[in-house]
């Protein structure tokens, strides 16, 4: 599946799903949106562009890109993927949030083509169908949003924390980092202070999180 | 961004003949490199990407110490359990800076050579000798409050922005490299950043095309170990003044301190001054001023800084009295 054109490449779960593992090959060079996202004067040649293979949500992707295209800008304008925010685009407010080979990372600020192999999940990779991920359940019942716009970076940033935490990884609110250290208020806020909720949806989003840590919504 | 050349390095010397060249730049977590290249500060035409580089590894020397690969996250590093039970100071470090998702990408040789976060050296309406040489320091008269106090010039007060460098210097880590010529030198961690003079914008002594390889710490030093961070929200966000320590003492006296800051210099500052009055000093509030005065006698403040001052002073002095528990 080869496509160069002006319309942005729409990814809906179903194609999702039905394509499965296959590749898709996509070629954007001469994509009016490229020269956007990537910040290109007119005047400038762009460079030479850039091959890169890796999955998104299960699904694996071979795509020639212009090099300067950071992962966000690759899932958002190249890919249709547009559940991942574009807030601060300099990696001080989480929105971007993404996991990638199972951390938690800011799209913003890493360039696609660093990627290669790796397994990227987004917010619309979490549900199974229509069943939503535990975290995103948690976050509806205990209204953890206010206008929504940092919410999937959010829970991408939840789902990969809870992870962390599971691991044994200490904070900076770990009064022992020799130890590990149980999940509470702090340590939830400390974990969770890379993502701004400019609504302050913080007291909810908390509780959404410890919900789904203490195994209220599997 | 301004066009580049893209290349994955496929092995280490590759990387070093690459990032030779003129223009070239070594990516690897690139959480303050895409930042700075976004905003044309940082404008490589040649950009040679380290990812896929066998230097993810941590492992034991044979003195005891540990050897971190440089493409070792921060994260890992945090949490790698020998880290958390040796080099306590580290962990609490790298956990006090930037937030999770980055931890999870910027790298432990990134974290040394990441550029400052001086506000005029972002804005590029501003003059700063840092980003283009003989253009001025808009910092000098401005806004400074983030900026050092300590060992810069009249060309560049900016301070350097890690906490993990603050806590290696204070555990005396040694920097390996590799040159272009496959040569390997060892650098002290003290000795890795140049003062600004009037050249600010060279940072460090590595030459063009030198990668740092690994850092590796010397055995665990004995003692209490204590990283204490002062800023001005409780999570994410750039130190103020920290304090990297490692002090050991008896019932009533110090027999060694170790003191390095962060947030007052070019570069993590190790203070030989606060040490040499610390040696065999009593555990009491005026041993510790006596100490917080002999470290901040040379400092001087540009204005909006000055509070850093007296605020270093403090900061050891709690520090102190936390590692000790006495006061």
């Amino acid at each position: 599946m080869a496509r160069s054109s002006d319309t942005p490449f729409q990814v809906t779960r179903r194609t999702v799903l039905e394509t499965g593992a296959t590749t898709a090959a996509v070629s954007f060079i001469g994509h009016s949106q490229l020269a956007l996202a990537a910040g290109l004067a007119g005047d400038e040649t762009p460079p030479e562009p850039v091959s890169v293979e890796f999955q998104v949500n299960g699904r694996a992707l071979a795509l020639t890109i212009d090099p300067r295209t950071t992962l966000l800008d690759t899932l958002r304008e190249h890919l249709g993927l547009t559940g991942t925010k574009k807030g601060c685009d300099q990696g001080q407010c989480g929105a971007c949030t993404v996991i990638v080979n199972g951390q938690r990372i800011n799209s913003c600020l890493t360039l696609a083509a660093m990627h290669e192999r790796n397994e990227i999940v987004t917010i619309e990779g979490l549900a199974k169908g229509d069943d939503l991920h535990p975290m995103q359940a948690a976050f509806v019942h205990h209204d953890g949003l206010q206008c929504g716009y940092c919410t999937p970076g959010q829970i991408c940033s939840a789902v990969a924390m809870l992870a962390e935490h599971e691991a044994g990884w200490p904070s900076y609110a770990t009064a022992d980092v020799g130890t590990q250290p149980a999940l509470t208020h702090a340590e939830i806020a400390e974990r969770m202070s890379g993502n701004i909720c400019r609504c302050s949806a913080y007291a909810n989003i908390v509780a959404a999180i410890r919900d789904v840590a203490e195994g209220g919504r599997t | 961004m301004k066009p580049f050349r893209y290349e994955k390095a496929s092995g280490v010397a590759a990387a070093c003949a690459s990032a030779a060249e003129p223009a070239a730049k070594f990516i690897a977590g690139g959480t303050n490199l895409v930042d700075l290249m976004k905003l044309q500060i940082e404008t490589p035409a040649h950009l040679v990407d380290i990812n896929a580089l066998p230097l993810r590894g941590i492992e034991e020397t044979s003195e005891n110490g540990l050897r971190i690969g440089a493409l070792v996250s921060n994260s890992a590093l945090a949490a790698d359990i020998r880290v958390r039970r040796q080099y306590p100071l580290l962990s609490q470090a790298l956990l006090s800076g930037a937030s999770g998702h980055l931890r999870n990408k910027a790298t432990t040789g990134g974290n040394l050579l990441q550029r400052t976060r001086c506000p005029y050296f972002y804005d590029t309406t501003k003059p700063c000798n840092k980003r283009v040489r003989g253009s001025g320091c808009a910092a000098l008269h401005g806004l400074n409050r983030m900026n050092a106090v300590l060992g810069v010039s009249d060309n560049c007060i900016a301070a350097h922005p890690s906490d993990m460098a603050v806590a290696m210097t204070a555990l005396g880590a040694q920097i390996e490299t590799v040159t272009r010529d496959g040569d390997t030198r060892t650098i002290p961690i003290d000795a890795l950043y140049r003062a600004p003079g009037d050249t600010p914008d060279i940072e460090t002594v590595l030459v063009p095309g030198e990668l740092i390889r690994s850092v590796v710490l010397p055995p665990p030093p004995s003692g209490r170990q204590v990283y204490r961070k002062v800023r001005d929200r409780a999570s994410y966000a750039f130190g103020l003044v920290s304090v990297a320590m490692i002090v050991a003492h008896d019932n009533d006296r110090v027999r060694t301190a170790r003191v390095a800051f962060g947030g007052l210099s070019y570069k993590p500052w190790r203070s030989h001054e606060a040490e040499a009055a610390l040696a065999g000093a009593t555990l009491t509030r005026a041993s510790y001023d006596a100490a917080g005065k002999a470290a901040l006698k040379n400092a001087r403040g540009y204005g909006h800084n000055n509070f850093k001052i007296p605020l270093a002073r403090r900061t050891l002095r709690a520090t102190l009295a936390d590692a000790t528990e006495s006061i």
